[in-house]
């Protein structure tokens, strides 16, 4: 059990983890994300007792990590799968760990036949890939047999056939009753292990919930309908009829429609009342991606813009079209589905709608995307989004959940 | 920026309201046992055998200790020039100043090299009584650094005493101090880079500064030409460490300034403060 309360740490005047409090608990997975510099692996460093909080405490089963009797035999960590001496052997590497904290020397080449290493104990880790080094990382963190784990990153640079190892190697691990914390960008990866989250951002706790409520606590189902491309007269209409039903209707890129406010077999009744052929209609459930980007949007603090190359492009032909920009480059919100609408509930009436604290304006239609090179001045990056702190509005919105 | 942002409500979550006995946990069958500095002593013992740098240093080392030390034996002894007064184990000075900067390079790269790869995270981890680990570094390094100077120390003022033929036996005291004395004064001189290593945290530049404090006294005495300044050049040659190190072959620059064994004790009082300062940054700091 890891418990946070409080916890802050500032680098001279720059606030890297402000007033964070939260528990993590034995027998499941806890994902721990957030965007590049929110504060993640600071936190990490001082649940290790590696950096001293500025102010409040984390403690692990109750002590200090520092104040814990052979600390690496109750937790395991790997911070950063770097942080070993390239020039040492990957056998010898372990086994001064081992020394230190009395694990006798037959448990290094245990370890080392857990991650699949045997073959190359004796060779400098310098020469490691990625993954290998991972995986020597790994080695380490299990190598006390701890109940409380760490891991930062730890399917980075892993094969495929080592991400699904380290999946199940998670959930075993949090089977066997240990606690386990784990952060990582991987959404797909997070979605698959863990059981639940902890999303932080700017060194602020965001959300601490399961991942199901966290899915759908920031994040609107929709429907996508799609009308035969060959008439899009028919698209007009049908956007009318569902507008005037009460549903909200947003054009996607492809020309498709994204529809809120109105269950499935509404939307079929209304384009057969309306005379409206549909090639698809189909249920579309918010991933744990998008249910992140939407909460974390307003947190990101290093932000991709678009590579404008101003000045550096041939003048196009006279009636050649520049080509389409890729989809999401440089466009923060292009993930957002509909800002959640009044307690997070899909299909709801427009007339409810109030933006989330983190919402953004919703994706611009398709077929007038600013174009990056007839247009050089960037992007606004959706200031209202970014910048403004949550309006006392938007938390009452949120308290009534 | 940090805009204060009012965090979301937490879903109050099942297993906050639950007893603490109703926690799955896990118990690990490798009995725990209480660590204590014989463990790091192993750790480091294993850390500082299995890198190639201390191959490195410490080869280097023995072969300019012996080649110059053997060298200067040979040139002397073949010499016609009166050896009468010479005292045949000062011949090994040379090799042991140079060598010296092999030792203060191990000794600074014992603790950067940890800093430079950021195995030190991976220790502190491991080990979070920070102390323990400096104090298993300081006493294995010292050690071995000892042990490999006294060796190559002695062996080569044997050689040296057989090559002059002529030249007066040295006193059983002269054989302490060009054999035990160096080696400790070379040891601890080594042990102090490694400390500064620790504060300075950064190889290259430990490094600079350990070189440059044994050289730097010399050279700026030397450009100390004015009389007002005499008496700080005439301390500064005096307590140059190779001036220092030269006291222990009774063969000092000067007449007055250390002499006997003092250099050891300099040398012993610089390194604890030093070390004293290192261990409380280290506990102080973060890694």
């Amino acid at each position: 059990m890891i418990e946070a309360v409080g916890l802050t740490k500032r680098y001279g005047d720059k606030t890297a983890v402000h007033n964070l409090s939260f528990q993590v608990r034995p027998g499941a997975v806890t994902g721990f994300l957030g965007p590049n510099g929110s504060g993640k692996s600071t936190t990490m460093r001082m649940i290790l007792g590696l950096d001293n909080p500025t102010s409040g405490r984390v403690t692990i089963g109750g002590y200090p990590y520092r104040k814990l009797p052979n600390a690496p035999r109750h937790v395991g960590a790997l911070l950063d799968a770097k942080a070993v001496h390239g020039g040492r052997a990957a056998r010898n590497h372990l086994l001064s760990l081992a020394q230190l904290s009395g694990i006798p020397a037959r448990r290094v080449d245990e370890v080392l036949g857990v991650v699949g290493l045997q073959d190359v104990a004796g060779k400098r880790s310098k020469g490691f890939s990625l993954g290998m080094g991972q995986r020597l990382g790994i080695a380490a963190a299990l190598l006390g047999d701890p109940q409380v784990l760490l891991f930062d990153e730890p399917v980075n640079g892993l094969d495929p056939e080592g991400i699904l190892w380290v999946r199940n190697l998670m959930k075993s691990l949090a089977a066997e009753g240990r606690t386990v914390f784990v952060s990582s960008h991987l959404m797909s990866e997070m979605a698959l292990t863990a059981d639940h989250l902890i999303v932080i951002g700017r060194g602020q706790l965001l959300a601490d919930m399961s991942v199901k409520d966290f899915i759908s606590a920031n994040s609107a189902d929709f429907a996508r309908v799609r009308t035969p491309d060959t008439e899009p007269q028919q698209r007009e209409k049908l956007t009318a009829a569902l507008t005037d039903a009460g549903g909200h209707v947003l054009p996607e890129q492809d020309g498709a429609l994204r529809v809120t406010g109105l269950p499935l077999p509404r939307i079929s009744e209304i384009a057969h009342d309306t005379d409206v052929r549909l090639w698809e209609l189909s249920p579309h459930q918010a991933s744990l991606e998008e249910a992140y980007m939407r909460m974390t949007q307003g947190a990101v603090d290093y932000r991709s813009t678009i590579d404008q190359k101003a000045g550096l492009m041939q003048p196009l032909p006279p009636g050649v079209q520049p080509p389409m920009p890729v989809p999401g480059q440089g466009q923060p919100d292009w993930y957002a589905p509909p800002p959640p609408q009044q307690g997070g509930q899909a299909f709801t009436t427009p007339g409810q709608q109030q933006a989330g604290p983190y919402a953004a304006p919703a994706a611009p239609p398709a077929g007038q995307q600013p174009n990056p090179y007839a247009q050089p001045a960037p992007q606004d990056r959706a200031p209202a989004a970014a910048d403004v702190p949550a309006s006392p509005a938007a938390t009452q919105s949120e308290d009534a959940r | 920026m940090s805009t204060p942002q009012s965090p979301m409500p937490q879903a109050a979550p099942t297993w906050q309201t639950a007893p603490g006995s109703a926690y799955p946990s896990y118990t690990s069958p490798i009995p725990v046992v209480r660590t204590h500095l014989g463990h790091a002593l192993a750790s480091e013992w294993t850390k500082i055998r299995s890198v190639r740098s201390t191959m490195w240093t410490l080869g280097v080392f023995v072969l300019l200790v012996l080649g110059m030390g053997l060298g200067a034996g040979a040139l002397v002894a073949n010499s016609s020039s009166n050896v009468s007064s010479l005292n045949p184990l000062s011949l090994g000075f040379f090799g042991l100043l140079f060598g010296g900067i092999c030792i203060i390079t191990l000794g600074v790269l014992t603790t950067s090299s940890e800093y430079g790869t950021g195995m030190i995270r991976t220790t502190m981890t491991a080990c979070p009584s920070r102390g323990r680990v400096l104090v298993a570094k300081a006493i294995v390094f010292f050690l071995v650094a000892f042990v490999v100077t006294l060796v190559t120390a002695s062996l080569v003022a044997f050689a040296q005493v057989a090559m002059v033929h002529g030249a007066p036996e040295p006193s059983g005291g002269e054989w302490l101090k060009a054999t035990l004395g160096v080696s400790l004064y070379v040891a601890l001189l080594g042990l102090l880079s490694l400390v500064v290593g620790s504060i300075v945290r950064h190889s290259a530049g430990a490094i600079t500064i350990m070189i440059g404090a044994v050289l730097a006294p010399m050279v700026v005495a030397l450009f100390m030409f004015s009389e007002s300044l005499a008496k700080v050049r005439q301390a500064l040659l005096e307590y140059s460490i190779p001036n220092q190190l030269s006291v222990f072959y009774s063969n000092s620059l000067t007449s007055s300034g250390p002499s006997g064994w003092d250099p050891l004790w300099i040398a012993l009082g610089v390194t604890a403060a030093a070390f004293t300062g290192a261990y409380l940054l280290l506990e102080k700091r973060d890694v």
